[in-house]
């Protein structure tokens, strides 16, 4: 059975009296292991496809099978409670707490958990040591460069195991050097059994992906395994340009 | 925060520095009171109205018939308030020829006289025992005797220990005798033809204190002596609706200034709420974070506030009250009384902010996604 299923999703937005489409008959599925991209031009709906994945946005019609789980079935603060313990978030600017070292803001997740301090500590330094900023934990946000930033943001997203590691953008405000680390980063996690599921502009960031989405008005247009040479356009369902 | 933590100590220090002054002054006045004498009068139920006012008697001086017997005396201290009782003075007054000239007698018993007049300054000394007088400044002044002198009254001879300083009231007409040698003299041996009684005024019920005593004697008149000081009262009583008013605006400003604030705090950490959300922070637990930073600078506002309102009193006192001995009031109740107050104003009004933020939009406040 796959790890998420979703079938006829559907977005509308309404702005005034007009009502924007923003997802519209949306199927995916994801096994457990897996390592998707979703790509698209600004307004195709990926980042709403994101939010929608991750819980935090209704869908107007369809629903998310995570796990076995209806999120949106949920009451809206067992939903939360289901973000806390099962899906993990990389935010495009990182978001990290300013005022909280690189440690505090990786326990942040693990805040609300019941588990005793010490254990939450561990757990904190372990998923730093995974993204290796071992060496760096009582640092302040400010105190980071960029890609040590990204690192923290990361390992905040797995200190809970999520059974999903969702990306926006991740690769948005880094410089090409760092960008292909990070990406690195994310393969290894992967490669070490973590769901991964990443919206991004960056073409070369599907050559990580064991598949991508590329989405263009609220719909899916291509769905491409990587075994399919980059290069092809007319691979799988469609054109993947870029990648 | 700072801004916040600011704006509710400058509120919270403005209550305390009021209420402390209005403490301050009222303990000064009730001071005073106490100070200045009776406050409760028992005289002999008379059925004749008194023939003086203003310190002008008419016809000259007035012999009630009727007394106070000296037994009925123990039993004013008998009373339910009794702890507020300082001075019990017994008097018998009695009109005797002295020089050749009608002077009014009182006898008093010295320790409780001097207890209650402490405005008395005696050039000589106090009486000690029977054989020796006290005069009033006129009285001096016009007998033409100094202290020291001998004087006769009713053919026994006095020594006049001392005299009284200028008191500009009717003490100054008057000799004084001890209780017991004044009765001998003038023939009303265990009678008294008035009590006056200081009560100790720091919140006791002079009403209740007179008729308390009334129900003790039944035949005599007891009244209570306060127009001076219920007027001062009545003063400050203004004074401290007045600052009551101000405390209360004070306080709605207060809470205006927190909630602006923590409104604006919340808003500018959209971001960060955002975050909180997406990595499954309940709405109740981003309540509980901005209500317990809430209550956080409530706490640390109140005792800045309260530590800066009792600097400012204890500077603006001496001002305030026009005597030296206005002491000021280092009470606890205000001390609790602020920092509830403080958290109260703080916590009530950022519940809306704090509402507010937990029903953020977490994917409004992270845009990106």
């Amino acid at each position: 059975m796959a790890l998420i299923e979703i079938s006829n999703l559907a977005k509308h937005y309404v702005s005034g009296e007009e009502t924007v489409e923003a997802l519209r008959g949306v199927d995916i599925r994801i096994d457990a292991g897996e390592f998707i991209t979703i790509m698209g031009q600004s307004g195709s709906g990926k980042s709403t496809l994101l939010s929608v994945l991750g819980g935090l946005n209704h869908p107007t019609a369809g629903d998310v099978e995570m796990a076995g789980v209806k999120l949106y079935a949920l009451p809206g603060e067992k939903l939360a409670d289901f973000r806390a313990q099962n899906l993990g978030f990389v935010f495009q600017s990182f978001h990290l707490i300013p005022y909280l070292t690189a440690l505090e803001n990786v326990m942040l997740p693990l805040a609300i958990a019941k588990m005793d301090n010490r254990e939450k500590r561990t757990k904190a330094k372990e998923a730093l040591e995974q993204v290796g900023l071992e060496a760096k934990v009582d640092r302040l946000p400010s105190q980071l460069s960029g890609g040590e930033q990204e690192r923290v943001a990361i390992a905040r997203a797995i200190v809970n195991k999520p059974h999903i590691l969702l990306a926006d953008e991740p690769t948005g405000n880094l410089d090409t050097k760092t960008s292909v680390e990070v990406m690195a980063l994310f393969r290894e996690l992967n490669k070490s059994g973590q769901t991964v599921v990443m919206v991004t502009h960056n073409p070369e960031n599907c050559a990580y992906a064991d598949r991508t989405i590329v989405l263009k008005d609220g719909h899916i247009v291509v769905e491409a395994e990587r075994s399919f040479p980059v290069h092809d356009r007319h691979a799988g369902k469609g054109t993947l340009e870029g990648c | 925060m700072a801004f916040l933590t600011i704006g509710l100590m400058v509120g919270i220090a403005t209550i305390v520095n009021l209420v402390t002054l209005t403490k301050s002054m009222s303990g000064d006045i009730e001071r005073k009171m106490d100070e200045f004498g009776a406050n409760i009068l028992v005289t002999p139920r008379s059925n004749d109205l008194s023939m003086s006012y203003g310190g002008i008697s008419l016809g000259g001086v007035t012999f009630d018939q009727k007394e106070i017997s000296e037994e009925d005396l123990a039993k004013i201290t008998t009373i339910k308030n009794n702890r507020n009782i300082s001075a019990v003075s017994p008097k018998v007054l009695g009109g005797v020829r002295l020089a050749g000239r009608d002077v009014l007698l009182v006898g008093v018993d010295f320790e409780a006289e001097l207890r209650m007049k402490q405005w008395w300054k005696i050039f000589g000394d106090t009486p000690k025992n029977e054989g020796e007088i006290l005069l009033g400044s006129d009285a001096a002044k016009t007998l033409n005797v100094m202290s020291g002198d001998s004087i006769e009254i009713k053919g026994e001879k006095f020594k006049v220990s001392g005299i009284l300083d200028q008191t500009g009231s009717q003490d100054d007409a008057l000799v004084f005798a001890p209780l017991k040698k004044a009765q001998r003299l003038l023939g009303k041996e265990g009678k008294i033809t008035l009590v006056e009684v200081a009560a100790l005024c720091a919140g006791c019920p002079i009403s209740d204190m007179v008729t308390q005593i009334a129900e003790k004697l039944p035949d005599a008149k007891v009244s209570a002596i306060q127009q001076v000081v219920e007027s001062r009262l009545h003063a400050l009583d203004q004074f401290r609706r007045f600052s009551y008013g101000v405390a209360g605006v004070v306080v709605f400003i207060g809470a205006l200034i927190v909630f602006v604030t923590m409104m604006g705090s919340v808003t500018e950490r959209t971001t960060e709420i955002g975050v909180f959300r997406a990595i499954g922070f309940r709405k109740s637990h981003i309540m509980r974070i901005i209500l317990l930073e809430a209550l956080l600078v409530s706490l640390l506002a109140g005792l800045l506030g309260y530590a800066s309102g009792m600097g400012a009193a204890k500077l603006t006192l001496p001002i305030m009250a026009e005597g030296k001995n206005a002491v000021l009031v280092w009470d606890t109740t205000v001390m609790f009384g602020s920092i509830a107050l403080s958290l109260v104003v703080g916590i009530l009004a950022s519940l809306y902010p704090a509402l507010h933020a937990s029903k953020m939009d977490p994917t409004e406040a992270l845009r990106a996604l």
